[in-house]
């Protein structure tokens, strides 16, 4: 038998008052996994994120991490489950250093008392040592993280989740605002999450960067998973047609006439 | 493939040497005022007369520069940590105040009524905190409004106190000898002066009498409160949680910043620097009036835009605030021991908040990076 799921949803349901936001939304992500998550916009992908993010507890459904059922109450909570989201807004100051920024919220301190402190020596050589590791040269840690490229903060996000122990990464349009070159490098770092062992949600609305990337595709619509497919079993064209119309289609690993 | 910018010697430490000084040097907020204090010191060496620079002559203008320094270190940590606090210089007056009522009203003795003092300020900078963090009000018109409520409250609780006017005399007499008054008033270091004076450092009257006794307390405070102030934004979790609290709060509380206590306790301490210069100057004149600290909250505020802080948070440094308040200090006493009209004071105080946001504004486009 396969090793539980890192997480795994089951009709998961959210109602914000008279508001269906989910319907019945389910998601696996296993070990070494990246699952993308499709969907125009308003199919639910934010609400669907910030349930896993602990933002918002589901209204109902079945939401397992590792085997155990879990119901957030905070994003803390989350975090300390082993799922990190990278929002879009990346939670990273611009005029702060990168070493600051790294360890923003969870600053190593040393001595004492009134005299803790904040280790900025550690902070620096961790930042710099992490980042290096995913081939991002800082050649100063105090450098403000304003002065990198997208593509580059992107990676310094993931990478600061990736260091404080998530198991479970999920990744909010990560790739959205980024350029050809800088949006490879964020990609190219994915599959290096995923070689760690990681489990990887990757949101998005571009059928492409999901494919370069993905082992599995979850389409969302108005709230509804609208299928889930193995990697080979469906085409580009075919998530974007779906993405795009939303139209019925057959269940799970079903092969559809007329696709190869 | 990975996109990061050309790596060379990959890992190496000496790479951290390529960063040029002058970019170092660049980010540093408080180069402005640093370089604007050189500017002026430069000026009134040439300019004014040379007593200016004697001891006491610079003890002259640190004495004011500390009192509004004081408050500018309170208000460059609260813009840092992306808050306004227009109500201080009223705060000054209310808690003037509330320590002078608290002596000659209620005849406490002087630790509680620094206490009380304390207590009042620190819990008015609280309610300034909440309604703005409550409410998402800019903390410009939250205290805006408390500048109002605060200097109306001190007319109305002087009439109270005294039986109809807005002076409060009689502090000193009430307070007599108290050895905690020490820290608060007079000079210090008297011993190391007496010294300074005996080996001809420092010169003496005609009457024999040192031109110098010792350093006013509040020289003392100001530069202990700068000290400190650095020390924590530069070295404490509870600093960087200051810049980031300022420069992005979502993304601070994302993080898991504990955005709204950040600055509540900014608000707090701001709240706790007025009530100490209301003491010293209180204690110090031994009587308290309406006007005490009026528009200190502008003098203030500029104080630690020209050290460095930016308008929009996130950004600025306490030592520059520092710096900024002795340069206003330098040029309000300065012009005194020159031929030039004591008027231009305020010219050349509109003057320089300008040149200081124009260049706090473009250091930060250029060396920030920001897009």
């Amino acid at each position: 038998m396969l090793p539980a799921p890192l997480v795994e949803m089951v009709a998961i349901h959210k109602l914000f008052g008279p508001v269906v936001a989910l319907r019945g939304v389910s998601l696996t992500v296993r070990s070494g996994e990246v699952v993308c998550l499709l969907g125009d916009n308003g199919a639910g992908k934010s609400t669907l994120i910030k349930t896993l993010a602990g933002v918002h507890a589901p209204s109902a459904g079945d939401f397992k991490v590792e085997g155990r059922s879990v119901r957030f109450a905070s994003p803390r909570e989350a975090l300390d489950a082993g799922i990190a989201t990278v929002f879009q807004d990346l939670a990273m100051v611009p005029m702060m250093s990168i070493a600051r920024n790294f360890f923003l919220g969870r600053e190593p301190t040393k001595g004492w008392g009134p005299l803790r402190r904040f280790d900025a020596d550690l902070a620096a050589d961790i930042a710099r040592a992490e980042l290096a590791r995913i081939g991002i040269d800082v050649r100063d840690p105090d450098q403000p993280v304003g002065t990198l490229s997208g593509g580059e903060r992107q990676c310094v996000a993931i990478a600061r989740a990736v260091y404080f122990g998530a198991k479970v990464l999920v990744l909010d349009e990560p790739t959205s605002a980024l350029g050809v070159a800088q949006t490879a490098m964020v990609l190219d770092y994915i599959g290096k999450v995923r070689a760690r062992g990681l489990g990887v949600v990757f949101i998005t609305h571009n059928v492409r960067h999901a494919h370069a990337v993905g082992d599995s595709f979850t389409v969302l619509d108005r709230g509804r998973t609208l299928g889930t497919f193995a990697r080979g079993e469906i085409g580009r064209d075919e998530l974007q047609t779906l993405m795009a119309g939303g139209r019925e289609l057959p269940g799970r690993g079903e092969a559809r006439p007329g696709l190869d | 493939m990975n996109g990061g910018p050309a790596p060379k010697g990959a890992g190496s430490d000496d790479r951290l040497r390529a960063v040029p000084f002058l970019t170092r040097l660049m980010r540093r907020p408080e180069l402005g005022a640093v370089a604007g204090l050189a500017l002026v010191t430069a000026f009134f060496a040439f300019f004014a007369r040379e007593q200016m620079f004697s001891a006491a002559g610079i003890l002259n203008f640190l004495s004011p520069a500390a009192q509004l320094g004081i408050l500018a270190i309170g208000a460059a940590l609260l813009m840092i940590g992306g808050e306004f606090d227009l109500s201080l210089g009223s705060m000054v007056a209310f808690a003037g105040l509330a320590f002078g009522a608290s002596i000659v009203v209620l005849h406490l003795s002087f630790v509680p009524a620094v206490l009380v003092t304390l207590a009042v300020a620190a819990a008015i900078g609280a309610a300034n905190a909440q309604i703005v963090i409550r409410t998402g009000l800019p903390s410009f018109i939250v205290t805006l409004a408390s500048l109002f409520i605060l200097r109306g409250l001190t007319l109305v609780g002087l009439k109270w106190a005294t039986g109809g006017s807005t002076q409060l005399r009689g502090v000193r007499e009430a307070l007599g000898q108290d050895f905690a008054l020490a820290p608060f008033s007079g000079l210090a270091f008297r011993g190391l002066f007496t010294r300074l004076v005996d080996a001809g450092f420092i010169a003496r009257f005609d009457t024999g009498k040192a031109t110098v006794e010792g350093v006013p307390v509040e020289i003392v405070w100001f530069v202990a409160l700068a000290a400190l102030a650095t020390w924590v934004l530069l070295r404490t979790r509870f600093g960087n949680w200051i810049f980031a609290a300022g420069g992005d709060p979502v993304a601070a509380r994302n993080s898991g910043v504990p955005v709204a206590r950040v600055k509540t306790i900014l608000f707090v301490v701001m709240a706790c620097c007025a009530a100490l210069v209301a003491i010293l100057t209180v204690v110090d004149t031994g009587s308290t009036d309406a006007r005490r600290g009026f528009q200190k909250e502008f003098e203030a505020i500029i104080a630690a835009v020209i050290g460095g802080c930016l308008l929009t948070g996130g950004y600025g440094s306490a030592i520059g605030a520092f710096f900024g308040s002795i340069l206003f200090g330098m040029v309000a006493i300065g012009l005194a021991y020159t031929d030039i009209d004591q008027d231009w004071y305020l010219v050349f105080l509109g003057g320089m908040l300008l040149v200081a946001v124009l260049f706090n504004n473009a250091v930060r486009r250029r060396v920030m990076g920001v897009r």
